[in-house]
C-alpha cells in the first residue's frame, strides 16, 4: 500500500481495474474497526462514569460503618461488606484446593485422553448459568434447611472451581519437562516434586486465576439470591444464616423506586466496582511480573 | 537433626522395597477424588435442577416448552413467553455483538500499533468485568430512560412500520435488554477473535498482500478462511452467556407474563423469572415450574457449550497440523 508520494508513475496498481473501489473499502474498513473500538471504549467509559459521578458524592465514612438504614435515616453498606467479604472468604477457602487438585491431576497424574474429558467437564461446568448454580444449591441444600451465608458460599465456590482448575492447568502445563525430570532425578518423590517444585514455579499464574476467579463471584449476585438473601440489614457474622451481600444490596437498589436509595445503590456500585477492576489490575500485574520471571529464567 | 543420615521423608523400608512411596499414593489419592468431584458436581447439577423439576415434567409435559403461559391463579404454566423473551434478546444481542467484535479484534491485531492494543484490549476486558448487577442498575436508571426518550421514537420515526418497532416507547423492555447483553458479551467474543486472528500465519496473510492484495482483502480472503470455525464458537459462547444472564436482564427487560411483539414493550427472559422468584413461589407446582424453566436453560446452555467446545477441539487439531 505504501507508494513513494507524487510518483505514481511506478505504481503498477494504480493502473488495475476498480482500484478505486478497493481503496475506499480498505478506508471504510479501518474507519468501521477504529469506530468499534471506540464504541467499547466509550461503553465502559459511559458506565465507569457514571457509577463514579453518581456513586462518589454518596461515600462517607457512615456508608462504610454503619447498616442500612430501615426507614428514610442516614446509614450505609457495612452489613453488606461484611456479608460479602465473609461469603466470598469462604468461597475462596471451599474452592481454590480442590481447583489446584484437580488441575495437578489433570497435568501430573492423567494421561492425554483423560485430561482432555475432565477439561471438557470443566468447561461445561463453566458455562453453567450462575442462576442454574442458584437454584441448585437452593434445591441441595437450602430446601429445608433455610439460608445460610455457607450455602451462598458453596455456590459462588461452584462457580470458582472450573475458573481457578483451567487457569491453574493451564500454567502447569507450560511448566518445563526438564525441571519435574531434574526433582525426580534427585530422588525426591513426585508428590514433593510437584509440590516443592511445579507449584512454585507456576504461582504467578495461579495466583492470576484466583484473583480473576475472586473478582468474578465477588459481583455474582444470581447465586446468592437463592441462598444468601433475604437478611436482616444489619451487621452480621454469623455465618449459618444468611447474610446480606454487596450485590444483592445493589440489585434491591435498583429496583427501588426512591432516590435515596437509588443513590445508595450507585455508592454501593462504586465500591463493588472498584474492588473488581482493583482486583483486575493486580492480576495484570502479577501475569506481567511472572511472564518476565519466566522470560529472564 | 539429631543423627546422621536420618530424613524424616524417608519411607519405611518395607513399602520401599516393594516400589510404593505412602506419600505418592495419597498425593494421587486426594488429587484423583477431587476430579471426581468436579465430575460429579456436573452431574449433580444436572440431576437436581431435573427431579426439583419433576412435578412441573410430569404435570405439563414437553408442551410446557411451547405453552404461552404463567398464571398463578389457575396454576398454570409454560415457558414459551420466556423462551421468546430470551432468543429474541439474545439474537439482537448477537447481531449486534458479533460485527463489533470482530471489528475489534480486526482494530487490534492489523491495524493499532503495539502501544495502542495494548490499553484498549485491557480496557475492553474490563468491560468483562464489570459485575452483571452494576450494569444492571446502570442498564435501569440510565439506559432505559435514554432508550425510551431517544433512541426508541428513532427508531420508530424510521421502522414505525415493522410491528417489532411499533407501539409506546418504555424504559423497560427487550431493546435495553439485549443492548445490555450486547455489551456484556463483547469483550468474550472479541477477546476469542483476536487470538484466533493473532494466530493467523504471517506468511499467509504476507502472501496475499506480495499478491496484490489491500489489508481488508487479505483478511477477508485468508483471516476469515482461517479463523471462521473459531469464529462460530466464539459466536457460540457469548451466545451461551447472553441466554443464562438473569440479572441485569431481570432489571432492564420488565417482567411480563405474555409475548409481545413489540422491542419496546416488557417482556421476560427465562434467567430473569427465575430470578424474579427468589423469594418464593405461590404453590409447588408453580416452585417446580421454576425449576423446569432453569432445567430449559441449563439444556440451551449445555448444547451450546458443548458444540462451541467441539468446534474449538476441531479447530485446534486440523490447526495443528498445518
Amino acid at each position: 500500500m505504501t507508494t513513494i508520494p507524487g510518483d505514481d508513475r511506478y505504481d503498477i496498481t494504480i493502473r488495475s481495474a476498480g482500484l478505486r473501489r478497493r481503496r475506499i473499502t480498505e478506508k471504510a474498513f479501518a474507519g468501521l474497526a477504529v469506530a468499534s473500538a471506540l464504541i467499547a471504549v466509550g461503553i465502559l467509559a459511559l458506565v465507569l462514569g457514571t457509577v463514579i459521578h453518581k456513586g462518589l458524592s454518596q461515600l462517607s465514612l457512615d456508608f462504610f460503618t454503619k447498616a442500612r438504614p430501615l426507614f428514610g435515616e442516614s446509614g450505609g453498606i457495612a452489613d453488606a461488606l461484611v456479608g460479602s467479604v465473609l461469603i466470598v472468604g469462604m468461597a475462596m477457602l471451599m474452592a481454590i484446593p480442590v481447583s489446584i487438585l484437580v488441575a495437578i491431576f489433570m497435568s501430573e497424574y492423567a494421561g492425554p485422553r483423560l485430561s482432555v474429558a475432565l477439561r471438557i467437564v470443566l468447561d461445561v461446568l463453566n458455562g453453567v448459568p450462575a442462576i442454574v448454580v442458584g437454584i441448585f444449591v437452593f434445591g441441595l441444600l437450602v430446601v429445608g434447611r433455610g439460608q445460610s451465608a455457607i450455602f451462598g458460599a458453596f455456590s459462588l465456590a461452584v462457580l470458582m472451581l472450573p475458573m481457578v482448575a483451567r487457569a491453574t492447568q493451564e500454567v502447569l502445563e507450560i511448566v518445563p519437562r526438564s525441571l519435574r525430570e531434574a526433582s525426580l532425578a534427585l530422588g525426591v518423590t513426585r508428590w514433593r516434586t510437584t509440590v516443592s517444585v511445579v507449584l512454585p514455579t507456576a504461582i504467578g499464574g495461579i495466583l492470576t486465576g484466583v484473583v480473576i476467579a475472586v473478582a468474578r463471584v465477588a459481583g455474582e449476585t444470581a447465586p446468592l439470591l437463592f441462598t444468601s438473601s433475604i437478611a436482616a440489614n444489619a451487621i452480621s457474622t454469623d455465618v449459618t444464616h444468611a447474610l446480606p451481600t454487596l450485590p444483592v444490596a445493589i440489585f434491591a437498589f435498583s429496583e427501588s423506586a426512591d432516590p435515596a436509595e437509588q443513590a445508595m445503590g450507585w455508592a454501593a456500585a462504586l465500591v463493588l466496582i472498584l474492588f473488581v477492576l482493583v482486583l483486575n489490575i493486580v492480576a495484570k500485574l502479577v501475569a506481567s511480573r511472572q511472564r518476565r520471571k519466566s522470560e529472564g529464567a | 537433626m539429631t543423627s546422621v543420615g536420618y530424613d524424616p521423608a524417608a519411607p519405611s523400608p518395607e513399602l520401599e522395597r516393594r516400589g510404593i512411596r505412602l506419600g505418592d499414593v495419597l498425593f494421587q489419592g486426594i488429587a484423583v477424588a477431587a476430579s471426581v468431584a468436579a465430575t460429579v458436581l456436573l452431574g449433580m447439577i444436572v440431576y437436581q435442577v431435573v427431579s426439583d423439576a419433576w412435578p412441573a415434567i410430569q404435570e405439563f409435559g414437553l408442551a410446557f416448552v411451547w405453552t404461552e403461559a404463567w398464571d398463578p391463579v389457575q396454576d398454570s404454566y409454560g415457558a414459551l413467553t420466556f423462551v421468546y423473551g430470551t432468543v429474541v434478546t439474545s439474537l439482537i444481542a448477537l447481531l449486534l455483538a458479533t460485527p463489533l467484535s470482530i471489528a475489534i479484534a480486526l482494530f487490534l491485531t492489523e491495524i493499532a500499533p503495539r502501544r495502542v492494543a495494548a490499553p484498549i484490549a485491557t480496557m475492553v476486558e474490563l468491560l468483562a468485568a464489570i459485575p452483571s448487577v452494576v450494569l444492571g442498575l446502570w442498564g435501569i436508571l440510565v439506559l432505559g430512560p435514554w432508550v425510551r426518550d431517544t433512541l426508541e421514537p428513532w427508531l420508530q420515526s424510521f421502522l414505525g412500520w415493522i410491528p417489532l418497532f411499533s407501539g409506546e416507547p418504555s424504559q423497560a423492555g427487550m431493546l435495553p435488554a439485549a443492548l445490555v447483553l450486547t455489551i456484556m458479551i463483547i469483550p468474550i467474543t472479541s477477546a476469542i477473535c483476536r487470538e484466533l486472528f493473532a494466530r493467523t500465519p504471517r506468511d499467509l496473510m504476507d502472501g496475499a498482500m506480495a499478491l496484490g492484495s489491500t489489508r481488508w482483502e487479505a483478511i477477508r480472503g485468508v483471516m476469515f478462511a482461517y479463523a471462521a470455525p473459531g469464529i462460530a464458537a466464539a459466536v457460540l459462547l457469548g451466545l451461551g452467556r447472553a441466554f443464562g444472564e438473569a440479572i441485569a436482564v431481570n432489571q432492564v427487560i420488565g417482567g411480563a407474563n405474555s409475548i409481545n411483539i413489540s422491542l419496546f414493550a416488557p417482556a421476560d427472559s427465562l434467567g430473569s423469572r427465575i430470578a424474579a422468584q427468589y423469594q418464593g413461589a405461590t404453590s409447588q407446582l408453580q416452585a417446580s415450574s421454576i425449576l423446569y424453566l432453569g432445567a430449559i436453560l441449563m439444556v440451551i446452555s449445555l448444547v451450546t457449550n458443548v458444540i462451541a467446545q467441539a468446534i474449538v477441539t476441531r479447530f485446534e487439531r486440523s490447526r495443528r497440523a498445518y
